[in-house]
């Protein structure tokens, strides 16, 4: 199969305690709008499940939302279970309500982008597509 | 013009005036094609007499303090009684929501609520490994009734009236709050407060559950029971649209889906036993005050009318109180913007106005900062004296019910109304509210109406000034904004060993034991919960014993 026509697969993913999912469901259904295959993990995720069904749904992309201020302990975890488990470039992107401040060390430690309240999602599906890694 | 100025009824009617003035040719363009709410809903040029041509002025409106309430419960609005200011206010660890508290209280607040942290709303401990990352973070950390004493320390609970937003775990926050009034030495027949108590809103939108949805219902009506016997002056649901409106509701969502839910309620009470002139009048409700001025004061005019004739109708109420209901309203925490953040202290006073507006009973305006992080005290205090501005200054408190008769007004809460009856004939029909959030009814209604609301946003149908339209490449407006940081969880952790080690063990085992024993045997669990709460087990323990009985719930695939 052509790679070129092979769909975007997208994993959003809804760590940690909060019940917020509005802004989860809506990506999710952009994404899918946008022509992408997304897997939607569900509420109250740990970062190991997250990382297991980004595996096995062999996705390129990792959008994780959280609006709860438990980003600096979670996303790193993410990150680093995906890298553990060999995927590299997979992408990471997070979305939520993050402090300005904290935005440079969360990119360090290989979120590729940070989306705050407002992004509109056609932005969002512009990012993933021009970010994610093309498969060999 | 001068046609207008003549002013025959017959001249004002408004087909003459669309006919005459406004075409051929329209004098004045208008800007767009079409007007909506924020709902998403069309708003016509002009309301008229026409528009209220089927308003039963005696029936329908009535006065102030008259069935069915349209203009209000009370006969004086405020000119009687102010609302009570009721700022939810929540961070960090006891100590430190205490000494917010006592500031809000020192500036003039006349109530207090209480914003508990994630884990203590899923029911989980600060030592959970579930918590790590969460505690003190989005409200304030209590793991057990040491925490609660700290919360409530030097704040006498007969005096002050305090609001709990807790759900899943209810029943353990009412007995703690029942047991720290109790160490201060009052008759729990004097104290008052509310608790939030409204799981069915948690299924729908909010999303903070632990057990299945019949078994957490049995524990409301457990609570319902017990309050209606011994703690009389209690509030023991706020039955809530805040969160679903949040989750992306319209207003008439909102309405019909919150008082469907406090339909629900008054089923499951009446079903085991209780006297609705008991137990109704206690129970209160809690709406959003979203951007859409006019469609946020119908919708509350609107919940008052229906929830009068649902008592009288539906459950053949007779008593007043029963009839009458009673709201709290918070700002829309969803319309604040991270940019421009200063722009929020206008939006948050527009909303609150709208709240004072419909007739609230007590108000919670948001913190220009909440968008951002929990807010600071200087946050707070301006959120705090815009209430102030609003009850002191404006005078829109001099009269009861100012916009009353206005024609939009007045056709507005009257599509409400019949919009709300359509959903609930949908809703019984399907078997009622627990059964329709069993299907999935509610939940995929409020899922698609964010999404219709987020595309109208992209395509520039809904503006959010500084965010799709005058927005600023570099921010002007710097704010500092709270910090919560993990020293929150160490000073929770020390606590809660040192809870763990003073208490005695073996009663707080036996406590739990009669707790699952009372829960198996469909048993009134109050009683066995204060027992646990008063031997110092913890939250997590005790929320642990409930699901060895109940389960927990697992979300379908919507």
């Amino acid at each position: 199969m052509d790679q070129s026509l092979r769909k975007i697969r997208v994993l959003v993913a809804k760590p940690g305690l909060d019940g917020h999912d509005r802004g989860a469901k809506v990506i999710a259904r952009a994404l899918r709008d946008a022509g992408m295959e997304v897997i939607y993990t569900g509420l109250r995720q740990t970062p190991e499940m997250i990382a297991a069904a980004a595996l096995q749904e062999d996705v390129d992309a990792v959008g994780v939302s959280i609006l709860s201020g438990a980003h600096n302990t979670l996303c790193p975890r993410i990150v680093s279970l995906l890298r553990d488990q060999g995927m590299k470039d997979t992408l990471v992107v997070l979305g939520g309500i993050v402090p300005q401040e904290d935005i440079p060390k969360l990119k360090q430690l290989g979120v590729a982008e940070i989306f705050l309240p407002g992004t509109s999602t056609q932005d969002i599906a512009k990012f993933i597509r021009e970010n994610v890694k093309p498969r060999e | 013009m001068q046609e207008i100025n003549e002013g025959t009824s017959e001249q004002l009617a408004p087909e003459r005036w669309e006919e005459q003035i406004l075409k051929p040719p329209l004098p004045l363009g208008e800007r767009k094609a079409s007007f909506q709410t924020v709902s998403l809903e069309e708003v016509r040029r002009l309301y008229s007499p026409s528009d209220i041509n089927d308003i039963d002025l005696e029936n329908d409106l009535a006065i102030p303090g008259q069935f069915p309430y349209t203009r209000g419960i009370h006969a004086t609005g405020y000119r009687g009684k102010l609302w009570t200011i009721r700022q939810f206010a929540g961070f960090g660890t006891p100590e430190e929501t205490n000494q917010r508290f006592k500031y809000l209280l020192k500036e003039g607040q006349t109530g207090l609520s209480v914003a508990y942290d994630l884990p203590a709303l899923m029911g989980y401990d600060a030592d959970s490994q579930l918590s790590e990352g969460e505690v003190g973070k989005c409200g304030v950390a209590v793991s057990s009734l040491a925490d609660m004493e700290a919360l409530f320390d030097g704040i006498p609970l007969e005096e002050v009236t305090v609001s709990q937003t807790i759900n899943a775990p209810a029943s353990v926050f009412l007995a703690m709050y029942l047991v720290v009034a109790e160490k201060q030495g009052t008759d729990w027949k004097k104290i008052s407060g509310t608790l939030q108590n409204d799981i069915l809103k948690e299924y729908i939108a909010q999303k903070e559950w632990i057990y299945p949805i019949r078994s957490s219902m049995k524990l409301v009506v457990d609570t319902l029971e017990f309050c209606t016997n011994h703690v009389p002056r209690y509030n023991p649901i706020s039955v809530s649209g805040y969160h679903i409106r949040e989750a992306g509701a319209t207003a008439l969502q909102e309405l019909a889906f919150t008082l469907r839910d406090g339909i629900e309620y008054v089923h499951w009470g009446v079903r085991a036993g209780l006297d609705i002139e008991q137990f109704v009048p206690r129970i209160s409700f809690f709406f959003n005050a979203h951007n859409d001025f006019f469609e946020e004061i119908a919708k509350y005019r609107a919940a008052r009318r229906i929830w009068a004739r649902v008592m009288r109708d539906r459950f053949g109420a007779q008593n007043e109180r029963t009839m009458q209901l009673r709201f709290h309203t918070q700002t829309a925490g969803v319309s604040l913007t991270v940019q421009q953040p200063l722009n929020n202290i206008a939006r948050v006073a527009i909303q609150a106005l709208a709240g004072v507006l419909g007739g609230t009973q007590s108000l919670h305006t948001d913190a220009y900062d909440e968008a951002l992080a929990l807010p600071t005290d200087s946050a707070a205090l301006i959120a705090l004296r815009t209430q102030q501005i609003i009850a002191e200054e404006t005078g829109v408190t001099n009269t009861v019910d100012p916009l009353g008769g206005s024609y939009f007004v007045e056709a507005l809460t009257t599509k409400m109304e019949k919009g709300a009856l359509d959903y609930f004939e949908r809703i019984d029909a399907m078997g009622g509210m627990v059964d329709a959030v069993e299907q999935g009814f509610p939940q995929r209604e409020v899922q698609e109406s964010a999404y219709q609301y987020q595309k109208a946003l992209e395509r520039g149908n809904q503006t959010i000034v500084g965010v799709n339209k005058y927005a600023m490449e570099d921010e002007p407006q710097q704010v500092s904004t709270m910090v919560i940081d993990e020293s929150v969880r160490q000073h929770q952790l020390e606590r809660l060993e040192r809870t763990r080690t003073k208490r005695d063990s073996g009663e707080v085992n036996r406590s739990l034991d009669k707790l699952r024993e009372a829960a198996q045997q469909g048993d009134n669990t109050m009683p066995a919960t204060i027992e646990a709460v008063r031997a110092y087990a913890t939250l997590g323990e005790i929320c642990s014993a409930l699901r060895d009985v109940y389960g927990i719930y697992e979300e379908p695939a919507i």
